[in-house]
């Protein structure tokens, strides 16, 4: 219980942050959310003890029984390590942002509710073993993300990144989804814990292809593997520590961590490891060398982290060959499992660090335009030093922890080539080449970010704002990250120890017992070979290429770019073709709206009880008709033909009122108090909003409508009418089920304590319809203040008026 | 809307306040006899609108300054958090608690977890029927 309910405190943080954000105005609010994050990393580092041995921790909630759903947090090595990631950098992040966002000018109060969102959001994805719950978090990161990506919601092109991100991963996460079922189909359990034993069998099943495919369409949009990873660079549109939180640390890890997870599900197959590792390498390479093509930090930066998350994915995908393998422990295959991991979280102290570097030179110089910068070293010489560390750690160079994993990284893809199953043989040679190429093109970038930036001329005519160094506030978070970097370098074994190996034993148990089978040493020297040498050459050629950068950079514009190109057709295709739909039967009229809805439900209704032979009259056993049913029955025929019949709309509105009262009548006599009582309260007001909203009622007065149109509105209404009094009929010969009343009856008092049935049915039985039912209602008024309040252009409002 | 009906008015004033308690006595009688917080809250609204009737929307926004915006999100929340309550007691989610005690002044009366749901329920009713006429009524 106490491991779940964490995941939801900061959901529950963020409903006080309005609050806050209103009675603490003159406090920034970050520094109360700063509390959440603190609290939640002290917490999970205390569990490390627990995975480092190989133990975990499993907490159950219930939360729809019925359908055998519930939120399960199982905290295993794999697990822990990225709760750790959320927490300590979302800890981070919030820190910088008290700095970087102005409690003036900023609607801090929305900032913080998306991002505690998001952090409950991240939490339960990587702690979640149910497998819809799980999808129901990645579902929420897809919208929170939406949120916060747009967050400047006035600008265009923050709504367009926004929606761009969201698209791409709401339509992976339904696959995903997809791929879930299938999964629990096959395996007859939502559990991933209870799937993974279920491996070997799983693989022969017929559905095994279909689930792994879908579930990975889930994992690379998430992650932002090519061809998906357009929606990246355009969601730097959302503010900085958002993008270094969600964008370094949380969301896009959300896909890794995925197949991280389900590895050992699917690690059997070798489709998965010719995807996975294929596509991530791929991206790899694509991200790295189109990087060198961006001008904006955020840019290079979103194309790096691209190229980053296809690095270990490729790495991930190579960790599944060691299902195949007979003695790991002796061949360097080992190497690709532990390499992911400890890149991965390299990646995100290093890239977290980059992305709030760009913040503040964005922050404290005006602009982003790295053409526009330069020379900045002398004036931000704290900046230029933390950027230099993380960017020296993305190109892999010593000594800082990219090196360290970097070297394995390459020492993992030279060992595919001795694999031999699943034609590797013939094409594992490729697997090097590309990560050799890919790799001098992220030496090139990480140099061209940081020495376009801080390096060269400095060009103060060009910059919006007189550049100076960031206030000490905003530098703590991207100093202590590229501390880290160094710290890693280091101490790697402990980290390896602590984080990595109980992470491993989670993503290859077919391999491992306990974290300390695992059999790696991190050693900064390892010998003349191979991989050293391609570290050479990495260093070498990359370093020519910046050098003569300048001089080839301009041949990238002949690169067309195809693929944002497609995404842009395709939703300005869906959205004419939708616009061009919907305009042939949305007239504007109330009236044709009705006419669809009745139609359709007659169409239904009617059709459903003649194919399922539900139409059956039965007119035995009648109750006697009385003298007041009489009456009161005329008086409805009369009122009804007193609406069709009246030539002004007052009188409409008045008989339309007898009829409800009518009704109400009728509920009396036959002894249903409490429908009567609310009959007539609900006909008195919707007679006064009548009222109210007749003054703004447009003139037509009825002649002008044509007699074709009565003529079909006759024909819908006639169909009602007869639809009704069918449904009446046949339901009362329908005597082959008892009355659920008497269910009711027998329970009402001592399964609920009530004794008005009607309403222990709405609070109890069906609270749940309850709940929805009024947060309807609440919707509606929402609606009609914002229609009404909120009026449309004079121009829009004829037509929308009509 | 502007009237000036004596009669209606001096009418309304005693009107409305029996047509209140009758709300309040329907609300809570609504567990064992008909009512609940659904009519309950449509008569304080049909209450509301009398009063709005007799006199006009800005006198009755001074007699009643709420915000019916901020009354329907009360609610809602009310609602929900009766239903998430449940979670804290480790049983499934909206699972109600009731009993009986023995209060000084009431003497046995049962306690029933689903009257702060109906609570919240009334509260949404009242704040959306209220948003609605009162938006309409003082569009122009």
């Amino acid at each position: 219980m106490s491991l779940v309910f964490l995941i939801f405190l900061p959901l529950l943080a963020a409903l006080f942050v309005p609050l806050l954000f209103k009675k603490f105005g003159k406090i920034h609010t970050g520094w109360f959310v700063l509390v959440v994050p603190v609290i939640l990393f002290i917490y999970y580092v205390s569990l490390l003890p627990t995975t480092v041995t190989g133990g975990t921790l499993v907490s159950e909630f219930q939360w729809i029984p019925s359908l055998d759903i519930s939120f399960v947090s199982y905290i295993d090595g794999l697990s822990l390590l990225f709760t750790l990631l959320i927490t300590g950098i979302g800890a981070l992040v919030v820190l910088y942002s008290i700095f970087y966002l102005d409690k003036h000018r900023e609607q801090l109060h929305n900032f913080y509710v998306y991002l505690l969102m998001f952090m409950t959001a991240m939490l339960g994805i990587v702690q979640s073993d149910h497998l819809i719950t799980l999808y129901l978090f990645w579902e929420l990161t897809s919208i929170s993300s939406f949120l916060l990506i747009g967050y400047w919601y006035t600008r265009d092109r923050s709504r367009f990144g926004a929606l761009k991100s969201m698209m791409i991963t709401v339509f992976g996460g339904l696959m995903m989804l997809g791929g879930f079922i299938l999964l629990s189909i096959m395996g007859d359990t939502y559990s991933i814990r209870e799937l993974i034993p279920q491996a070997t069998e799983l693989v022969t099943h017929d559905f095994f292809i279909w689930a792994l495919v879908l579930v990975l369409f889930g994992a690379f949009t998430k992650s932002a593997q090519f061809p998906f990873y357009i929606w990246l660079p355009d969601a730097m549109e959302a503010p900085t520590p958002v993008s270094a939180y969600l964008h370094s640390a949380t969301m896009v890890k959300a896909g890794l961590y995925l197949v991280a997870r389900l590895t050992p599900i699917f690690a059997i197959s070798g489709t998965w490891m010719w995807l996975v590792a294929g596509v991530g390498l791929f991206t790899m390479f694509w991200g790295s060398f189109f990087a060198l093509k961006q001008k904006d930090l955020k840019g290079i930066l979103a194309f790096s982290t691209v190229s980053q998350l296809g690095l270990i994915m490729s790495l991930l995908g190579a960790s599944a060959a060691g299902y195949h393998i007979d003695n790991i422990a002796e061949t360097t295959f080992k190497y690709a499992g532990f390499a992911a991991i400890f890149h991965l979280i390299n990646h995100a102290v290093f890239k977290g660090s980059l992305f709030m570097i760009a913040g503040i030179v964005d922050h404290e110089t005006g602009t982003r335009d790295i053409r526009k910068l330069g020379g900045l070293m002398s004036l931000m010489p704290i900046s230029f030093t933390v950027a230099m560390i993380g960017a020296f750690s993305m190109a892999g160079l010593p000594p800082f922890g990219g090196f360290l994993s970097k070297e394995m990284f390459l020492t993992a893809m030279l060992s595919l080539m001795e694999f031999d199953l699943f034609s590797m043989d013939v094409w594992g040679i490729l697997f090097p080449i590309v990560a050799w190429l890919g790799s001098v093109f992220t030496f090139i970038y990480s140099f061209y970010f940081v020495f376009h930036t801080f390096a060269g001329k400095h060009q103060p005519e060009e910059l919006p704002k007189p550049a100076h160094e960031a206030p000490l506030g905003m530098l703590i978070s991207p100093v202590f990250m590229s501390l880290l970097v160094i710290v890693i370098f280091f101490i790697p074994n402990l980290v390896g120890d602590w984080l990595v190996k109980p992470a491993v034993l989670a993503m290859q148990p077919f391999l491992y017992n306990s974290p300390d089978d695992i059999k790696i040493h991190v050693e900064a020297w390892h010998g003349f070979k191979p991989e050293f040498f391609m570290t050479l050459g990495i260093f070498g050629i990359g370093f020519l290429l910046f050098w003569t950068l300048r001089k080839w950079q301009k041949s990238y514009d002949r690169f067309p770019d195809t693929l944002n190109a497609l995404y842009n057709n395709i939703v300005f295709l869906s959205d004419t073709g939708a616009n061009r739909f919907s305009g042939i039967y949305m007239t504007g009229f109330i009236r044709s709206y009705l006419v669809y809805m009745f139609s359709f439900v007659i169409f239904i209704v009617i059709g459903t009880l003649f194919l399922t032979d539900a139409f059956a009259i039965d007119l035995t056993n009648l109750a006697p008709v009385g003298f007041y049913e009489i009456v009161i029955l005329i008086a409805l025929v009369g009122s009804t033909l007193t609406i069709l019949l009246s030539k002004s709309r007052l009188t409409g509105i008045i008989a339309l009122g007898a009829v409800g009262y009518s009704v109400a009548l009728f509920f009396v006599i036959f002894r249903a108090p409490d429908l009567a009582l609310t009959q007539l309260v609900i006909e008195t007001i919707s007679v006064a909003l009548f009222l109210l909203a007749f003054y703004h009622l447009p003139q037509i007065s009825r002649k002008e409508e044509r007699m074709r149109f009565k003529l079909g509105n006759a024909l819908v209404a006639i169909g009602v009418g007869v639809m009704v009094t069918l449904v009446a009929l046949a339901s009362h010969s329908q005597k082959a089920l008892p009355s659920i009343s008497e269910f009711y009856k027998e329970t009402v008092y001592s399964e609920a304590g009530g004794g008005n049935i009607v309403n222990v049915i709405l609070v109890d039985y069906r609270g749940f319809d309850t709940l929805f039912e009024i947060a309807v209602l609440g919707i509606a008024g929402i609606g009609i203040i914002t229609m009404i309040k909120l009026r449309l252009t004079k121009k829009e409002e004829r037509h929308e008026n009509k | 809307m502007r009237t000036n009906d004596v009669m209606l008015q001096t009418a309304t004033k005693v009107v409305t306040f029996i047509i209140l308690m009758f709300a309040v006595h329907i609300f809570f009688a609504g567990h064992y006899t008909p009512g609940g917080g659904f009519v309950g809250g449509l008569l304080t609204t049909s209450a509301i609108v009398l009063l709005m009737l007799a006199f006009d929307i800005e006198t009755v926004k001074k007699i009643l300054p709420i915000n019916y915006v901020t009354m329907t999100a009360t609610g809602l929340l009310l609602a929900l958090a009766t239903a998430s309550a449940a979670i804290i007691f480790d049983v499934p989610f909206f699972t109600h608690a009731f009993g009986y005690f023995d209060l000084p002044l009431f003497g046995k009366t049962s306690l029933h977890s689903a009257m702060l749901f109906d609570a919240g329920v009334y509260l949404v009713v009242v704040g959306v029927t209220m948003t609605i006429i009162q938006t309409i009524g003082e569009d122009e």
